[in-house]
C-alpha cells in the first residue's frame, strides 16, 4: 500500500482546525438538539457533495417525523472524477466524520448510523471498523452515549461494489437494499421515505464533518468564513496539471486564480470544476469564484496546461458517463452514447456542425428530462467544453498544432 | 460442480445469510463476501442466495450485473483494476496499461491462463493527486510507472 | 408508510414511493388546487400530474407507465414544466401534495418528448412493416404523434440481440425493447414469477433472465402477461399461422378447430370494436371461410371438466369424510390454467397432489377429437390437424406437454391465440363484424353458459357449483337467476361457501357440508393461496379456482393488446351477458355431453377410460435452474 498520508498537520480554518475526539458529541449532549439545529441553521451549512441543500432544512424535516425508526447515513461513495477529499477525511479525521455522524443521529433520534463506503475503499475498511471499536469502548457509540440517558446510537460500514451513480442519495439508498442502484423517483424525498421507507438524512462525509466544529465554535463563526450564500470552507481535491495536487482547504468564495496559485497550477489554460459532472471554465473566467453561486462544486479541481487535448478531455469524461449512466431512463442511458459517439465524429474530422449542434441541443434535454442528477449533469461538460475551447477543437490546421498531445 | 462442494458452498452461503440477515438489504454484503473469497458468484451460490433471501435468482443475477466489482463469471486469483478515469489517464495510464498488457499477455478484460491475474478497467479510484493508481485485490498503488506496475504484478502469486 | 414483506418482492427502484391518498379527502389538505396549463383542477392529495391530467382531457405521451403496473418513471416521454422546479417532472411518477402550477406542452417539453423518442428509436431495430405489433405500437404511435419524420439520431442497421426463439409459448425480441421494464414489473410484481429483470447497466442494459439463459430453460410458466404490456414487440407469442395455413391448404388434412369463450369476447378489439362485444356467431362463420372443416366450441369440453373436475371433487370428499382416507388431499385445486399448473410445478412441487388431475378443456378436446370424433366419422385420427384457439399463450406449451399425447397422437397440435387469429382472418380478407351468424358443428355443437363463464376469474367455480350443488341435493344452486354472485368480480382472492341441505340419499354423507370455495387469479394471488396451505389455514377450505392471469382468460397472454382492467372488466361483462341469455346454463345437462358418456365414456365421469383421456399428471419441477 503506498498511499500518500500527510504527515504534517494540513492547514486549514475550519475542518483542519485543531478538535478532540468526543469533544463535538459531548458539545452536543450540553446543549440539546433545539439548539444543534439552531446553529447548523445559524450557520447555513450547505451539502458539500455538490448540491448543496441546507443541512439544517433536511435534519428538521427528519427530526420533526413521527416515524419510530429514522437513519443517518453518510455518504461516502465518493466517486466523482477528481476528487478524493473524502479518502483525507476518513483516513486522517476519522473522528469528525464519526462524530459528525452521532450528533446527527441525536438530532434526527436515529439509533442507527451508515456509511455507504465505496466500494474502491475497500482498503480503510479495517482502520474504520478499528475506530469504530474505539468509539465504543470509549461509550461514543452504543447505550446511553456519554452517560446521556435514552441516547442509544451506533454505526455500521457498508461497502458499495463499484457504481459511481450510488452517490446520488436515492441510488445510494437502493443499493443499500439491496438492489441495483438505480435513483428513485422524486418525491416523495429521503426525509419521507428513504433507507427501509423510513426518514433518513443522507450527507456527504466532509457536510458531517463540519458539523462538530460549528457545534463547538458557533454557527456565527462559520459564517465568518466564505460568502453571503456560500459560507465556510470547503476542501478542494486538486489534481492534474499542477506542481501540488492534492486535498486543500480554502473558504468559499476563492478566485479560481487564487487557488492556481496555491496549488502551483498558473499555467493552466483551463480548470474543470465539479469533476466530470462540473463545468470546464477556460482561462478567461479565471476570476470566477468557486462557491455554490459561482462556479459550483463538490470539491473536484482538475487542472489542464496548453499542452492538454480538451478534445481528449471530453471524450474521457464522456465514457466515464457512458460506463456509469445506471441505465434506467432514456435520456442518461442512450444520450450519452449519443455524445461520445459525436466526439469521436469530432476526432474522425467527421462531423457536421448542424450535427453537433443537434448533440448540444440534446445535452440540454438531457440536462433537463434525466431521471436524477447524473445524467442532469453528464452533458456538462461536453456543453461547456465545446462551447469554451471552439478554436482548439474545430479550428486545427493540419499540422498537428492545435489538437495537442 | 460436485456435490460435496455443493454441499459446502450451500453451508457457507448460510452462514453468511444468519450472520447478515435474511432481509434483501443483506444482499450485497453477501456477494461481497463470496466475491472476495471466490472472486465469482457461481450459478448455483446465486440461486442458494436467492432461495435463502426468498428472491428469485435473476433478481441476484441482476444486482451482479450491475455492481462493477462483482462478477458471475470466474475471475482469476487476483484482480488488478488499473484507473482509466481523468487524471490517471493524463499521468500517464495508458503507458502503464500497454506494459501490463505485453507483460502478462492478455488484454483488459481478461484473465491469465495460470488464472493468477485478471485485468480490468476501473473508473476514479479516488487517487487523482497521485496517479497513475491501481488496485490489487484490496491494496492500492499509486504513482505507478510502466515498470513499477509491471514489478508489482510480478510479485503477487 | 409501512413496507410489508409483499412489497419488498418488487423491484424496489420501481415500487411505488407513492403519497398515499387520503381515505377521506374532506379533511383540510385533503384536496388540492393546481393549475396545469392555466386551468385550475382540484385533485385528491396524492393524485400524480398524469392522474390529473388524464382525469381533465389533457393528453400526456406514455411508454413505461401502465395502470396495471406500479410507476417507474424511467421512459421520461411524460415530463412536464413544473413551475419552480429546474428539471421537467416525470407525469406518471409526480405526486401532487401542494399547489402546483404544471405546463404540459411547452416548447421545452415538447422537444424533451421528441429527444426521447429520437434516441429511442434510434436503437429500435427494424421497420414498421416487417412488425406484427404494425398499427398497435405505442412507439410507432408516439411517433406519429410526434411528426417523426427522419432518424435525427440515426438509426441501428443490425440486430445487437438474438432473438429468443427456444419457447413454445413467447418469443423475445430485445432488438425491439425500449427498456420501459413493464414485462419485469409484471413478471416480478404482478405475476410475482420473476423471471425478467433488467441485466447490466448504462448502455448495455437489457431484459434478461437468469444468467441470460433461454427462455425455455428458465422458470418462466408462459402467461404472456409481458406479452399484453409490452408497448412495442420486443415480446410476443410463438405464432403458429404458418402451420395452420398450411394444414388448411393440404387437401390430405382435416382441420378443426375448437374455440375458448375468451377469444370471441376480446377478438371484436382486433377490428376497432370497443371492448365488450362478443363475436361467436361471425367468428364461427369467419372460421369456415378461412378453410376449417370442423368449428367446434370448448365450452363442450369445458362442461366435460365440470363433470369429470366435480366427480372428482364429490369422490374426494366422500374418501375423506367417509373413509376417512388421509391420503387424499383437499382442497382440490382447479387444472384448467396451464400457466398456474406450470407456477405449482416450479414453485409449489409438494402440492401437487392438491391439483385435481382433469385435464384442461382444451386437451380434453383434443383427446376427444382424435379418438370419438374420429371413430364417430371415420376419419383417420393421422390425418386430423387439431387446432385450439385460446387467449392464452401458455396453451402453447400445454399442447406440446410430452403427456399430451393419450389419443396416441399429439391431442392438440396447434395453441393458437386471439390475436394470431385476428391476424389470419384480416389475411383472408374477411371483415369479421360484418359476417353472418353461424353456430358450432356436430357432433359437439351444443355448450353450456356453464362452460362460457370459465373465462372470467371464478366462472370455473360457478360452474362447478350449478352442477355439483344440483348433483347432491337435486335441486338448483340457491342464487338467482344462477348467477353466483360471490364468485363473480375482480377481487384478487374471493372467498365463499355454499351450505349443502337436503341431500340425495347417495349423497347423505355431505348433509349439512359448508362447501367453502375460494377463488384466485394472477399468480401473484396464487402466491399466497399457497402460502395460506403451507401455513395449514385452508383446511377447512375444499374447492379452490386460480387462473394464472389476472381477471381470468378473458385477460389472458394471447388476448388482443392492450389490456387494462376496465378493459378486461367488459369481456368478462360480455361472457356474463351471453350466459344470461342461454337457456342451457349447467354443464351437467349438455345433451352433448350427456352423450358422450353413454356412446363413449359408458363408465362415467372419473372412471377407467375417462382417466385414461380426460385426465393427467404433472412434473415436479421445481425452481432450480440448470
Amino acid at each position: 500500500m503506498d498511499i500518500s498520508i500527510n504527515k504534517s498537520p494540513r492547514q486549514g480554518a475550519v475542518l483542519f482546525s485543531p478538535y478532540l475526539r468526543g469533544e463535538g458529541i459531548q458539545k452536543a449532549l450540553e446543549i440539546g438538539r433545539e439548539n444543534i439545529l439552531f446553529e447548523i441553521r445559524e450557520s447555513k451549512l450547505k451539502g458539500r457533495g455538490g448540491a448543496g441543500f441546507p443541512t439544517a432544512t433536511k435534519w428538521m424535516l427528519v427530526a420533526a417525523s413521527v416515524a419510530k425508526e429514522k437513519f443517518i447515513v453518510c455518504n461516502a461513495d465518493e466517486g466523482e472524477p477528481g476528487t478524493f477529499k473524502d479518502r483525507v477525511l476518513l483516513l486522517e479525521y476519522p473522528e469528525l466524520v464519526f462524530d459528525g455522524i452521532v450528533i446527527a443521529g441525536y438530532t434526527i433520534g436515529a439509533k442507527e448510523g451508515i456509511i455507504y463506503l465505496r466500494g474502491e475503499y475497500e482498503y480503510m475498511l479495517q482502520s474504520l471498523e478499528d475506530y469504530l471499536s474505539k468509539m465504543r469502548e470509549d461509550n461514543l457509540l452504543g447505550n446511553s452515549i456519554l452517560g446521556q440517558e435514552g441516547f442509544d446510537f451506533d454505526i455500521s460500514i457498508r461497502l458499495g461494489s463499484g457504481a459511481y451513480v450510488c452517490g446520488e442519495e436515492t441510488a445510494l439508498i437502493e443499493s443499500l437494499e439491496g438492489n441495483r442502484g438505480e435513483a428513485r423517483n422524486r418525491p416523495p424525498y429521503p426525509v419521507n421515505t428513504g433507507y427501509m421507507n423510513r426518514p433518513t438524512v443522507v450527507n456527504n462525509v466532509e457536510t458531517l464533518a463540519s458539523v462538530p466544529h460549528i457545534l463547538l465554535k458557533g454557527g456565527e463563526w462559520f459564517k465568518k468564513y466564505g460568502t453571503d450564500k456560500s459560507t465556510g470552507s470547503k476542501l478542494f481535491s486538486v489534481s492534474g496539471d499542477c506542481t501540488r495536487p492534492g486535498v486543500y482547504e480554502l473558504p468559499w468564495g476563492t478566485k479560481i486564480s487564487e487557488l492556481l496559485e496555491i496549488v502551483g497550477g498558473e499555467n493552466a489554460k483551463a480548470v474543470q470544476v465539479g469533476g466530470a459532472s462540473g463545468s470546464c471554465i477556460p482561462r478567461s473566467q479565471f476570476d470566477r469564484t468557486l462557491a455554490y453561486e459561482d462556479a459550483a462544486t463538490g470539491g473536484s479541481i482538475i487542472i489542464f496546461d496548453k499542452n492538454r487535448s480538451m478534445l481528449k478531455v471530453l471524450k474521457n469524461f464522456m465514457e466515464f458517463f457512458v460506463e456509469e449512466s445506471c441505465g434506467q431512463c432514456t435520456p442518461c442511458r442512450i444520450g450519452n452514447v449519443k455524445l461520445l459517439e459525436g466526439i469521436k465524429d469530432i476526432e474522425r474530422r467527421n462531423y457536421t456542425f448542424s450535427y453537433i449542434n443537434k448533440l448540444k441541443d440534446l445535452g440540454r434535454t438531457m440536462q433537463v428530462a434525466s431521471k436524477c442528477g447524473l445524467g442532469q449533469s453528464s452533458p456538462n461538460a461536453f456543453i461547456s467544453i465545446l462551447e469554451n475551447f471552439k478554436e482548439e477543437i474545430f479550428n486545427y490546421n493540419g499540422f498537428g498544432g492545435t489538437n495537442g498531445k | 460442480m460436485l456435490l460435496l462442494e455443493k454441499n459446502s458452498l450451500t453451508e457457507e452461503i448460510e452462514e453468511l445469510v444468519n450472520l447478515m440477515g435474511h432481509e434483501r438489504s443483506s444482499l450485497l454484503p453477501i456477494l461481497q463476501a463470496l466475491q472476495r473469497k471466490h472472486k465469482y458468484i457461481s450459478d448455483f451460490a446465486q440461486q442458494e442466495i436467492a432461495r435463502l433471501l426468498d428472491i428469485h435468482p435473476v433478481e441476484v443475477y441482476s444486482v451482479i450485473s450491475f455492481y462493477a466489482f462483482l462478477h458471475s463469471e470466474p475471475h482469476g486469483r487476483n484482480i488488478v483494476r488499473l484507473c482509466q478515469t481523468i487524471t490517471c489517464d493524463m499521468a500517464g495510464k495508458d503507458a502503464v496499461a500497454k506494459a501490463i498488457e505485453r507483460e502478462l499477455g492478455i488484454t483488459f478484460g481478461q484473465t491469465t491462463k495460470d488464472k493468477r491475474i485478471t485485468l480490468e478497467y476501473a473508473n476514479c479510484l479516488g487517487m487523482c493527486d497521485q496517479g497513475p493508481a491501481m488496485i490489487v485485490n484490496d491494496r492500492v498503488y499509486t504513482h505507478l510507472t510502466p515498470e513499477k506496475a509491471v514489478n508489482i504484478l510480478n510479485e503477487i502469486k | 408508510m409501512e413496507s410489508s414483506k409483499d412489497n419488498l418482492r418488487a423491484p424496489v427502484s420501481q415500487k411505488p414511493h407513492v403519497i398515499e391518498k387520503p381515505k377521506d379527502t374532506s379533511g383540510i389538505g385533503g384536496m388540492i388546487t393546481v393549475e396545469i396549463n392555466e386551468k385550475k383542477i382540484t385533485v385528491p392529495l396524492g393524485t400524480t400530474i398524469l392522474e390529473a391530467c388524464n382525469d381533465n382531457q389533457i393528453h400526456i405521451p406514455t411508454l413505461c407507465h401502465h395502470s396495471d403496473l406500479c410507476i417507474a418513471g424511467v421512459c421520461r416521454i411524460c415530463v412536464v414544466e413544473v413551475e419552480g422546479m429546474r428539471t421537467l417532472q416525470a407525469a406518471c411518477a409526480f405526486p401532487i401534495t401542494a399547489p402546483l402550477k404544471i405546463k404540459t406542452s411547452t416548447p421545452m417539453v415538447r422537444k424533451a418528448r421528441r429527444h426521447i423518442l429520437d434516441l429511442m428509436l434510434s436503437e429500435h431495430y427494424g421497420e414498421c412493416y416487417s412488425c406484427f405489433r404494425n398499427q398497435n405500437c405505442e412507439l410507432q404511435a408516439l411517433a406519429k404523434e410526434y411528426g417523426v419524420d427522419e432518424y435525427t439520431f440515426g438509426h441501428v442497421n443490425t440486430p445487437r440481440y438474438e432473438v429468443d426463439r427456444s419457447s413454445a409459448s413467447v418469443i423475445r425480441d430485445m432488438n425491439k425493447c425500449i427498456l420501459c421494464k413493464r414485462c419485469v414489473r409484471t413478471c416480478i410484481d404482478l405475476q410475482e414469477v420473476g423471471v425478467l429483470e433488467a441485466i447490466n447497466r448504462g448502455h448495455e442494459t437489457h431484459i434478461g433472465t437468469f444468467l441470460d439463459k433461454p427462455l425455455a430453460d428458465v422458470i418462466c410458466i408462459n402467461c404472456g402477461q409481458c406479452i399484453n404490456r409490452c408497448p412495442t414487440s420486443a415480446l410476443r407469442a410463438n405464432d403458429p399461422s404458418d402451420e395452420i395455413w398450411a394444414a388448411i391448404d393440404d387437401p390430405t388434412k382435416h382441420v378443426v378447430i375448437q374455440t375458448a369463450p375468451s377469444p370471441r369476447a376480446g377478438i371484436g378489439e382486433e377490428f376497432g370494436l370497443e371492448p365488450g362485444h362478443s363475436l361467436t356467431g361471425e367468428m364461427n362463420t369467419a372460421l369456415r371461410r378461412i378453410g376449417f372443416d370442423r368449428v367446434f366450441d370448448t365450452n363442450f369440453t369445458a362442461d366435460l371438466t365440470i363433470m369429470e373436475e366435480g366427480t372428482e371433487l364429490l369422490n374426494r370428499l366422500k374418501k375423506v369424510i367417509v373413509d376417512k382416507d388421509t391420503t387424499v388431499k383437499l382442497p382440490q385445486f382447479t387444472s384448467c390454467s396451464p400457466g398456474w399448473v406450470k407456477f405449482i410445478e416450479h414453485f409449489y412441487p409438494e402440492y401437487l397432489d392438491y391439483l385435481s388431475t382433469a385435464k384442461s378443456p382444451q386437451q380434453m378436446f383434443g383427446a376427444v377429437i382424435k379418438t370419438f370424433y374420429a371413430q364417430e366419422t371415420g376419419i383417420d385420427p393421422k390425418d386430423i390437424v387439431s387446432v385450439a384457439l385460446m387467449p392464452c399463450s401458455a396453451k402453447k406449451f400445454e399442447c406440446n406437454r410430452p403427456e399430451m399425447r393419450d389419443s396416441g397422437f399429439k391431442d392438440v397440435d396447434y395453441g393458437l391465440t386471439t390475436r394470431e387469429l385476428a391476424k389470419m382472418i384480416k389475411e383472408a380478407g374477411i371483415y369479421l363484424p360484418e359476417m353472418p351468424k353461424s353456430h358450432f358443428d356436430e357432433p359437439f355443437g351444443d355448450a353450456s353458459g356453464a362452460g362460457l363463464i370459465f373465462g372470467a376469474t371464478g366462472g370455473v367455480m360457478e360452474a362447478a357449483l350449478r352442477t355439483v350443488y344440483e348433483l347432491v341435493t337435486g335441486r338448483e344452486v340457491p342464487f338467482t337467476n344462477l348467477n353466483i354472485e360471490p364468485c363473480r368480480g375482480f377481487d384478487g382472492i374471493k372467498q365463499a361457501s355454499v351450505l349443502l341441505e337436503n341431500c340425495k340419499d347417495e349423497y347423505s354423507f355431505l348433509e349439512g357440508v359448508e362447501v367453502k370455495f375460494i377463488v384466485a387469479h394472477g399468480t401473484a394471488n396464487a402466491k399466497k393461496v399457497m402460502e395460506l396451505l403451507r401455513k395449514g389455514l385452508l383446511s377447512d377450505v375444499h374447492f379452490v379456482e386460480i387462473m394464472a392471469c389476472p381477471g381470468g382468460c378473458i385477460g389472458g397472454g394471447g388476448q388482443p393488446i392492450p389490456t387494462s382492467e376496465e378493459i378486461r372488466k367488459k369481456r368478462a361483462e360480455a361472457i356474463y351477458a351471453e350466459d344470461e341469455s342461454l337457456t342451457l346454463r349447467k354443464s351437467h345437462e349438455n345433451p352433448h355431453v350427456q352423450y358422450i358418456y353413454e356412446k363413449f365414456l359408458t363408465e362415467g365421469p372419473c372412471s377407467h377410460k375417462s382417466h385414461e383421456l380426460l385426465h393427467t399428471h404433472y412434473t415436479k419441477r421445481g425452481r432450480f435452474i440448470a
